[in-house]
């Protein structure tokens, strides 16, 4: 039977491969789908410990958590077209304006 | 017996689209993968019992974000491949994979297991969605009412963001960088 444990070892592996992503993509679309990824991980989590434990609030968190996802891309969206208007470029190596 | 086939088919399944997702160099079938991957992920909610967590993925993911990555990928140059410059690509892999492992390593410790109590039981005779809509409407009024200000929020700065100065065309100022270096 499929157990608490299979869940969230899935959720882990999802959460690395969203970390890959984060940590190796430096065109910006591509760094939004990877936190995509991770949100999606930690909403896999909360439904199953939900249902395991048979209490309702980890449903709760992966709701809001869909909310937040949600504003996330309305707003990171509209910045990244700003962004690209000005710059022609979401590449994050092109955009580095402070050179340290 | 079904749920074993079920779940490691789909898992299987997720995680090979998230993978093309992360490692492609095309931002279209990135995004195709990640939709695919997106639907795939509520028929875990639908196997654990949260019906209506999976019905709200897929409106809400499937449906309203990656429409707006559609709309969002018109203003992007699409077709052409993403070239990046990956230096020390062995280090992001070892992080990565020294977070798995820690991560399980947490998972699977027994620490505390039986400090852990029941804080919200669904109604005993109600469905998935009337026991969801119950306590959303009692124990978390505020923080709902909290999202609804933080979505409108949202929504008045992407309007904001993406529609002003909608009128000057993305595409005609690219047309003329291309004469310009064609001039020169």
């Amino acid at each position: 039977m499929i157990g608490l444990n299979h869940y969230l070892v899935l959720s882990g592996l999802l959460f690395a491969i969203g970390l890959v992503g984060v940590l190796r993509r430096k065109n910006l679309l591509m760094l939004f789908f990877a936190t995509e990824i991770i949100l999606n991980a930690a909403n896999v989590a909360f439904a199953a410990i939900s249902h395991y434990y048979n209490d309702l609030s980890g449903q709760m968190f992966a709701f809001f958590i869909i909310a937040v996802a949600a504003s996330e891309v309305a707003i990171g969206l509209g910045l990244l077209i700003l962004l690209y208007k000005k710059h022609g470029t979401l590449n994050l190596d092109d955009l580095a304006s402070m050179k340290g | 017996m079904f749920e074993l086939i079920a779940f490691y088919t789909i898992s299987v399944l997720t995680i090979g689209l998230f993978l093309v997702t992360v490692l492609s160099k095309n931002v279209l079938y990135a995004m195709t993968a990640l939709a695919a991957g997106m639907s795939l992920i509520s028929g875990y909610f639908f196997m654990l019992g949260a019906d209506f967590l999976g019905v709200v993925q897929l409106i809400v993911y499937v449906g309203a974000v990656m429409a707006l990555y559609a709309f969002g990928m018109m203003f992007f140059d699409v077709t052409r491949d993403i070239k990046e410059k990956n230096t020390n690509g062995a280090v992001v892999f070892i992080i990565a994979g020294s977070v798995a492992v820690m991560l399980t390593m947490i998972f699977s410790m027994p620490l505390g297991i039986n400090s852990i109590m029941t804080l919200v039981q669904p109604e005993v005779n109600a469905t998935n969605p009337e026991a969801v809509g119950l306590v959303l409407f009692t124990k978390y009024l505020v923080p709902f009412e909290v999202a609804a200000v933080m979505l409108l929020v949202a929504m008045i700065g992407g309007i904001i963001l993406a529609g002003k100065k909608m009128d000057d065309s993305l595409t005609s100022t690219e047309d003329d960088k291309i004469i310009d270096t064609e001039g020169l």
